[in-house]
């Protein structure tokens, strides 16, 4: 259909995602690097631990879908409260460029530590 | 509760354009009874003291739609909101925020008057049976899948609520949208591809940043920001889906 808007359901796709991903593991993540590990329930955790924890494969492909997950969240909300929230409508394709790029840079950043890892 | 107040003061939007070019407010101090609402004291300013006064109003129970207006800055339906729940007052009434003023407290809601049959907020079928085909018959649960969304009885409430719709007045908003929902999710309608040319455009369900006070305001809990949301989620697979399937239409 014509007259559909190209872009919103992809970034809204991206912002949902995030949103429900972030709900999810954000709390567990948290619980572990905040509350477990500083407690030493989770044992010693050594530079070297961590490092060997980053490089494997299932957390490198999990860190990578889900770190752009959360960069377009915030991009998308971002974008709304820029745009909606201090009504600067004259900038919104700028607005929507700048979020949503620093997203594309930050996720592509991510992605480039994730693999560069060794 | 013992109330020690024998009056309470309303302050009323008042604008008539054929004597005042602006609007201005106007007190009355009208007796307090424990049993009254918001429009009874309306109504009472109207009876005995002011025949001049203008606002909607008509069933008294929350089921018109009619009596909606701003009380000390809510979007509330005035017949269900007691007077002594806004003690000791003063009361400042203002007309529903959104539409533009006739006069007094009645907006012109021409807008989402203009709006609500685009979504076409009807049963379409496909086919049309004869009448001696019987009922078209639903289960509990069919009927569930529906249901909240037939409640809603146009107050405007959610309009008035809804900050993008002050911002964004192409915005179809939240009603037309739970509206076409009660019909796309019935069982016995086949319109969703019909509905979802005017839905799933930027002034569809795309305007909506989910503020929610919609549902929040909503007299008859109809919840139209869950509406919007869902509808997002249904707009997104289809845009996926016409991905696939360039050549697809509707």
């Amino acid at each position: 259909m014509a007259l559909k808007p190209p872009r919103e359901p992809l970034v809204w796709a991206l912002f949902s995602a995030g949103g429900m991903v972030a709900a999810l593991v954000l709390p567990a993540l948290a619980g572990i690097l905040w509350i477990a590990a500083p407690l030493g329930l989770l044992g010693p955790l050594d530079h070297e631990g961590l490092r060997l924890l980053a490089v494997h494969p299932v957390v490198r492909i999990g860190m990578g879908l889900l770190l752009p997950l959360f960069f377009f969240h915030w991009a998308h909300r971002f974008r709304h409260t820029l745009h909606d929230g201090l009504q600067l409508y004259h900038l919104s394709r700028f607005i929507a460029l700048v979020t949503y790029g620093v997203a594309l840079g930050l996720s592509l950043g991510a992605l480039w530590i994730l693999w560069s890892l060794g | 509760m013992e109330n020690a107040v024998d009056t309470v003061t309303l302050k009323v939007f008042r604008y008539r354009p054929e004597t005042a070019p602006e609007p201005e407010y106007e007190t009355f101090e009208v007796p307090y009874q424990e049993d009254w609402m918001v429009l009874d004291a309306l109504n009472h300013v109207k009876d005995e003291m002011d025949g001049s006064l203008s606002y909607r109003w008509s069933c008294r129970m929350g089921v018109c739609g009619s009596c909606g207006m701003t009380v000390n800055g809510e979007p509330v339906l005035t017949c269900a909101t007691y007077i002594e729940d806004l003690l000791p007052g003063p009361i400042r009434i203002d007309p529903l925020r959104g539409f533009p003023v006739i006069r007094d407290l009645v907006g012109d809601l021409g807008d989402f008057m203009a709006k609500l049959p685009r979504v076409k907020p009807w049963i379409i079928r496909k086919e049309e049976e004869p009448l001696d085909a019987g009922e078209t018959l639903q289960t509990p649960e069919e009927v569930g899948a529906f249901r909240q969304y037939s409640m809603c009885i146009n107050c405007m409430l959610c309009y008035a609520a809804c900050p993008i719709y002050e911002m964004e007045p192409d915005f179809i908003g939240p009603a037309a949208i739970a509206l076409a929902q009660r019909y796309n999710l019935d069982s016995r309608d086949h319109g969703a591809d019909e509905r979802m040319d005017v839905l799933s455009r930027k002034h569809g369900v795309w305007d909506c940043t989910f503020v929610g006070e919609c549902s929040v305001v909503c007299p008859k809990d109809v919840d139209p920001a869950g509406a919007i949301q869902r509808y997002k989620v249904t707009a997104t697979m289809d845009w996926f889906r016409s991905l696939l399937r360039p050549g697809r239409s509707g």
